[in-house]
């Protein structure tokens, strides 16, 4: 069976973030980029269901140069080749959609991961887009899955609780927390990620339907009261409560 | 832009959810710039209360009934809701922005070939342009955009627009007996969790961390939390450490949460932590570690020991409370 998985490189989540100096994007200074880490869980439901039901995993991800580092990364835990779909500029996410999806179709891939959501953009949407451009099953925020033959058994969360669903391939399920513990790349694995081909080619052409205006930082909260140092200061505590914040 | 908004009501054991009638309310601010009105689409076999979308501004309800229809069916809700727009020639689209609201309003983007703005937590909208602003970088920036395009998609950031007073208008309810139901992805089961509440829709959140130093502690948590009718939440490291179920982390890899309270116990205030409740109206932090910086976004803090200072509150609550 032909797995893909699909990899964006965003920034580290301890980065901090400054506005750049054309007020829509971030300034890359001191910013390190990663693998986005739901896509970690991606890879690794990937890797694991190819090791329990054979076939290969590809690994594509959409962007510019650097994300190769992604790519690698991918490749160093296990995955067999990849595709860097080229493209340095902004795009929404049904357009980044729509060139995921025409490349899922074009490897025939029947089992799809993504994450369940880029923590840049923090969007949460590409799967579940693609899911429906290339009339695939789709289940969004997985928590648990289970692959038998063709039969699909996965759980997601919502609100209070989980949803268990059943479908079958071909499919995209979205990468939760929880779902796995992502393997370490071992030395072996990055030395013969070394190896393994990147295959380069332009995104497809797709219009955008939602444009930056502009970043901002938000508004600083102003900074609080420490009201004291032990159990004596809890009688004001609730006093601010009730009184201030009236929530009590 | 078409003349009608539309907004898809969330219902979850036959009880409409609160973010609906958010959305409900700005569809509704929304439609008063041009005059267009506001139709409601929800799925089931049973609700309550349809007709009281009326008070949020709700001129008629779709519903589309039938039993399978009562948990979510991402396939059926995501056609009929499309059919819909374009039947309808709605040009605004909106969602809350939970579970359910989060996979269906990108399908349907894909599906109608509209434009989507996930999580708005505001928007300017002029009766002709429509912008909207949403948090990224798990909040540490905002962004605005600009949709473009003849469908508008929005799913609304829950407890960010007020839903304000019901009138006492009524809505019409159009029933729409749905023969066919796709179950290529069916949700066979709910299973709920033992927590009452979940901290994606609590009002109150009582957290805790690291500090709390044991699962055999979290007691003191859950009946701070019980006590203010609040969810219980915890850090990442103490659900890594399989203290606290996974569904309970706040944080950039866990829920993003923006209750009216927000209280921290034993939580250092790592940036990622940060990332999901600092948009919380007030934010409450017990911490013995004065340099912590949960203080630095803390309305209230108090720099001891928790297992002094929380036991000490849940008897000073209930004093209070008694009153
Ligand atoms: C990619 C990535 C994603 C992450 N996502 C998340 C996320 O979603 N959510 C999240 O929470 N973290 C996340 N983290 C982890 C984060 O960096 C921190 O490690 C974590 O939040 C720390 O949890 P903590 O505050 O419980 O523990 P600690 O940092 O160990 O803090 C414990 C605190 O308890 C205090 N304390 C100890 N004893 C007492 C006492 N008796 N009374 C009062 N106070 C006491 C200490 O002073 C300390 O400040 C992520 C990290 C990474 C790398
Ligand atoms: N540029 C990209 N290239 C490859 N995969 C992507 C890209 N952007 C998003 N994805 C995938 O879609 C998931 C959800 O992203 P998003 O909808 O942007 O939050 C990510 O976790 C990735 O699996």
């Amino acid at each position: 069976m032909k797995i893909a998985v699909c990899v964006s490189h965003v920034p580290d989540t301890a980065a901090k973030i400054n506005i750049g100096a054309d007020g829509k994007t971030i300034d890359p200074n001191g910013v390190t980029y990663v693998v986005n880490p739901y896509d970690e869980f991606a890879i690794e439901e990937a890797l694991k269901t190819k090791e329990a039901a054979g076939g290969e995993v590809i690994a594509i991800s959409l962007g510019g140069e650097a994300n190769k580092e992604t790519i690698r990364k991918a490749l160093a835990m296990g995955v067999d080749s990849a595709v860097l779909l080229k493209d340095d500029n902004y795009r929404d996410s049904l357009s980044v959609a729509k060139a995921l999806a025409e490349e899922i179709k074009a490897q025939n891939a029947e089992l799809v991961f993504f994450g369940k959501q880029s923590v840049d953009f923090d969007n949460s949407v590409v799967g579940q887009m693609t899911a429906e451009l290339l009339n695939y099953n789709c289940v969004s925020v997985v928590v648990s899955f289970k692959l038998e033959g063709n039969k699909i058994t996965a759980e997601r969360e919502i609100e209070g609780g989980k949803e268990v669903v059943e479908t079958s391939l071909p499919a995209i399920i979205t990468a939760q927390k929880g779902l796995n513990e992502p393997r370490y790349a071992s030395l072996k694995g990055i030395m013969a990620a070394k190896k393994k081909t990147i295959e380069e080619k332009p995104a497809a052409a797709a219009e955008n339907k939602v444009e930056v205006l502009g970043l901002k930082k938000p508004a600083a909260k102003q900074a609080g009261k420490i009201i004291g140092s032990d159990a004596t200061a809890v009688p004001e505590l609730v006093r601010l409560l009730k009184e201030e914040a009236k929530v009590i | 832009m078409g003349n009608k908004i539309l907004v898809f009501i969330e219902q979850r054991d036959g009880h409409i959810k609160k973010s609906s009638f958010e959305a409900a309310k700005t569809a509704s601010e929304m439609a008063a710039k041009t005059g267009a009105e506001v139709e409601a689409l929800l799925f089931g076999s049973s609700v309550e209360g349809m007709e009281k979308l009326g008070g949020y501004g709700v001129k008629k309800v779709f519903f589309y009934k039938n039993a399978e229809l009562d948990l979510y069916s991402t396939k059926t809700y995501t056609e009929l809701t499309s059919k819909q727009i374009t039947d309808s020639g709605a040009g605004i689209v909106l969602f809350a922005n939970t579970a359910m609201g989060k996979d269906l309003a990108p399908r349907v983007a894909a599906r109608t070939d509209s434009a989507l703005g996930m999580d708005v937590v505001a928007y300017v909208y002029d009766g002709n342009d429509l912008s909207v602003t949403r948090p990224v970088f798990a909040g540490k920036a905002l962004m605005d955009l600009k949709l473009t395009g003849a469908v508008k998609i929005l799913t609304l950031r829950p407890n960010v627009f007020a839903a304000g007073a019901a009138s006492a208008d009524n809505a019409e309810v159009a029933v729409i007996e749905t023969a066919s139901v796709d179950s290529s992805v069916k949700v066979a089961e709910v299973k709920k969790s033992d927590e009452k509440l979940d901290v994606a829709e609590a009002d109150i959140i009582v957290s805790g961390g690291r500090g709390v130093k044991g699962p055999e502690h979290f007691h003191l948590v859950e009946e701070l939390a019980a006590l203010l009718g609040a969810a219980t939440g915890a850090s990442r490291a103490v659900v890594d450490a399989g203290w606290r179920p996974h569904g309970e982390q706040v944080g950039q890899t866990g829920k993003t949460v923006s209750p009216t309270l927000y209280i921290a116990l034993g939580i250092s205030g790592a940036i990622q932590h940060l990332a999901g409740m600092r948009s919380s109206k007030y934010i409450v932090a017990i911490n013995k570690d004065k340099d912590a910086p949960i203080f630095q976004v803390a309305d209230y803090g108090i720099t001891g020991d928790l297992f002094e200072v929380v036991p000490a509150l849940i008897e000073e609550i209930k004093k209070v409370k008694a009153h």
